[in-house]
């Protein structure tokens, strides 16, 4: 009863520390001020014609994320991230979002460390490449990149102790944000565009419900591990076809409330890495729409050979397996899946950098493939070279979707 | 002979038990017939240990010139922290400030002296802590003539050592001495090393490669003592003898005893900083 009120009053209480924290802030004196970022001009062209009406096949555009960085004399900084992407193709590929917007506060308790996080911020956990499977606590910004999962900010107050025993977190997460999908014009979606005017929750709440996490971490010498659990509203919608529209059908994400514990682990052994993720989620919708409760895994081993021949290259290979127990009924494409990449990095003044990569279903004969160049060019410019090709995907899987939407694209990144 | 002992006894009110050790130590070995070159070179490596022990921590920045054989430059920036952690290697982290491209990338290492070093990895980008392997002995860092092995803390215990000879090195008498990395995944074969008498800095180190070949020499200049006590280089000199390539890394802004603690050597702290 206690409990329940102060979870309810807790984005309150927050609300109101933040204000006066930022008060404080505001009497300080800022000892160190930075202005730092990034600016990117790309074009994605996709040389197989469109499967859905309306979808361009060329997409031009360029982001901008700067970010702001203040610090007074006692350590305590605020963090500004903005970001803004514009789409020429897609103007739901248009968007601003708030990355980062947060102050943090830190100090000691005896020999352990406290560090508070209060405001928007961006989380990782977990180890493995090919997916990201325990990271949980923000959404995925799905029209930035197919796969590689950029998230949104996410509202919260994060608080960490750390000592000789370990790293303990514990986040309070409220207003839940919508995954971001490609509009009418965009390429990679659905034959029906998703609605997210129309979203809709299992709780009550709504994107208000206070979800929480946490997580427990410790190194034990060559061994990270790391153990999470998250409970409120899930960041995967289900996507149900919305029955009021009969002029043009389109999709309704919603939001069922989940629980999830969450594994990762690495053990560095000399040039190898081995590494596990693996979750239990509890609450969430199968394929058919049936809730049903499920594990799944991703696992696998990476090896670097360190300057290859006498020269400055180092040749990474990486090959990892994604499981998800509920096999064809699975909301990803990861339900049995083999991954497998090579990274060359050439160690040259421009750090010019290789990565090609396929995944591969083993249920079908679905292929994934990737390839990424990056070189910088100056000081300030870089260039990246991107290419994704979907190959023998069949009517079974999920992407099928998608089948025509392999793409090449090329950035050219200012960084400042 | 008394000078050298002068120069010791005016540093024993600092650190009187050192001083002695010094003071008798290298006469001794340099003398004494009956202590192989292999017992003078630890010595001497135990002695410099044993003058930089007891600094704490201290933070600084790092320049990095960039140089190929044409003369074309390109630069690094980034920021140092090292923690002094009693019986063990040091922790240190660094900080990217250029390019800008990796700004705010951060590296941080625990030495270890019996076992591998740990060492994480921080993205900014993707707000990732990767630890990556400690093997990458021989890699370039940051495309510099500087392998990661030469960045890392010098301890005792990664070499075998060996004194060869005494020779002149610039006003000073320097000892001259042959380290042999105890890891295989060392790109070196052995290294010479130059330190002076007076005070057992560092003035040069030549190193050989897996084939015994002079693959790259350091040079080190512009000494300056902190706390009245640590000397520390102000510019080291890599300069690539089969490539033509070299790296001048200087050293600027050093803060000794700052508040750094063994929290901010911590994936938390590596998280926090900017």
């Amino acid at each position: 009863m206690l409990l329940g009120f102060v979870l309810r009053c807790a984005p309150l209480g927050a609300a109101w520390i933040l204000v006066s924290v930022c008060l404080v802030g505001v009497q300080a004196e800022i000892v160190r001020r930075e202005f730092s970022g990034r600016l990117s001009v790309e074009s994605r062209w996709h040389p197989q014609s469109a499967a859905y009406a309306g979808q361009r096949s060329h997409a031009s555009g360029f982001f901008a994320e700067p970010t702001l960085y203040l610090e007074d004399h006692g350590g305590r900084s605020l963090n500004l991230v903005p970001f803004f992407r514009y789409d020429a193709a897609d103007p739901r590929r248009t968007h601003a979002d708030l990355r980062e917007a947060y102050l943090l506060l830190f100090g000691q308790v005896g020999n352990d460390e406290w560090e508070l996080r209060l405001g928007v911020d961006r989380v990782f956990w977990g180890v493995t490449e090919s997916r990201h499977l325990v990271n949980i606590v923000n959404q995925i910004d799905l029209v930035e990149h197919p796969y590689k999962e950029p998230k949104l900010g996410q509202p919260m107050a994060h608080l960490t102790f750390s000592g000789d025993w370990g790293t303990a977190e514990v986040f309070g997460l409220t207003y839940h944000r919508g995954r971001t999908f490609p509009g009418r014009f965009g390429r990679l979606r659905f034959p029906f565009v998703v609605d997210n005017d129309r979203v809709a929750y299992e709780s009550d709440a709504k994107q208000w419900h206070l979800d929480v996490a946490g997580r427990y971490s410790r190194s034990f010498g060559p061994l990270d591990l790391g153990m999470s659990v998250f409970d409120g509203t899930s960041r995967d919608p289900f996507l149900i076809l919305d029955p009021d529209r009969t002029d043009e059908p389109a999709l309704v994400p919603y939001y069922e409330q989940i629980r999830q514990f969450g594994l990762d682990a690495q053990l560095t052994a000399g040039s190898w890495l081995f590494k596990l993720e693996a979750i239990r989620r509890t609450g969430a919708r199968n394929l058919l729409g049936a809730e049903e409760d499920y594990s799944a895994s991703s696992f696998g081993g990476e090896y670097t050979f360190y300057s290859v021949s006498g020269s400055a290259v180092d040749l990474t290979l990486l090959s990892e397996w994604n499981y998800d127990g509920r096999r064809q009924y699975a909301t990803n494409i990861f339900q049995n899946d083999f991954f497998l990449a090579a990274r060359i990095a050439f160690n040259d003044i421009q750090s010019t950098e290789i990565l090609t990569s396929i995944l591969r279903d083993a249920d079908s004969a679905g292929q994934v493939l990737t390839l990424e160049l990056n070189r910088r060019i100056s000081d300030q410019w870089s260039l990246r070279l991107e290419a994704i090709a979907l190959r023998g995907i069949d009517q079974a899987d999920l992407i099928f979707v998608t089948r025509r939407d392999s793409f090449v694209e090329l950035s050219l990144v200012y960084n400042f | 002979m008394n000078d050298y002992c002068l120069t010791r006894s005016a540093l024993s009110y600092l650190a009187p038990i050192v001083a002695v050790v010094a003071c008798l130590g290298p006469q001794l070995l340099a003398r004494s017939d009956d202590a192989s070159p292999e017992e003078i070179g630890l010595k001497i490596a135990l002695e410099a240990r044993e003058r930089g022990n007891g600094f704490g921590n201290f933070s600084a920045r790092q320049t990095m010139v960039l140089r190929n054989k044409q003369g074309k430059e390109s630069r690094r920036q980034l920021r140092v922290r090292v923690l002094e952690v009693p019986g063990d290697g040091d922790k240190s982290m660094f900080v990217f400030d250029e390019p800008r491209d990796v700004k705010g990338t951060a590296f941080l290492i625990h030495a270890h002296t019996d076992k591998a070093d740990g060492q994480w990895l921080y993205l900014p980008a993707l707000k990732r802590v990767k630890r990556i392997s400690s093997s990458n002995r021989s890699g370039s860092f940051m495309g510099s003539e500087f392998a990661y092995e030469d960045m890392s803390a010098q301890e005792v215990e990664r070499f075998t050592y060996r004194y060869l000879r005494d020779e002149p090195c610039g006003e000073l008498t320097c000892t001259v001495s042959e380290r042999v990395p105890v890891d295989k995944k060392s790109g070196y074969r052995r290294q010479l090393v130059w330190q002076d008498k007076d005070e057992f800095r560092v003035w040069k180190v030549e190193y050989y490669d897996r084939k015994d070949s002079h693959l790259k020499t350091l040079t080190l200049e512009n000494y300056e003592q902190y706390l009245d006590r640590f000397w520390q280089a102000g510019e080291m000199t890599m300069v690539n003898h089969l490539t033509g390539k070299s790296t001048v890394l200087t050293w600027t802004d050093y803060q000794f005893r700052t508040k750094l603690n063994d929290r901010d050597f911590t994936r938390t702290g590596l998280q926090r900083v900017r």
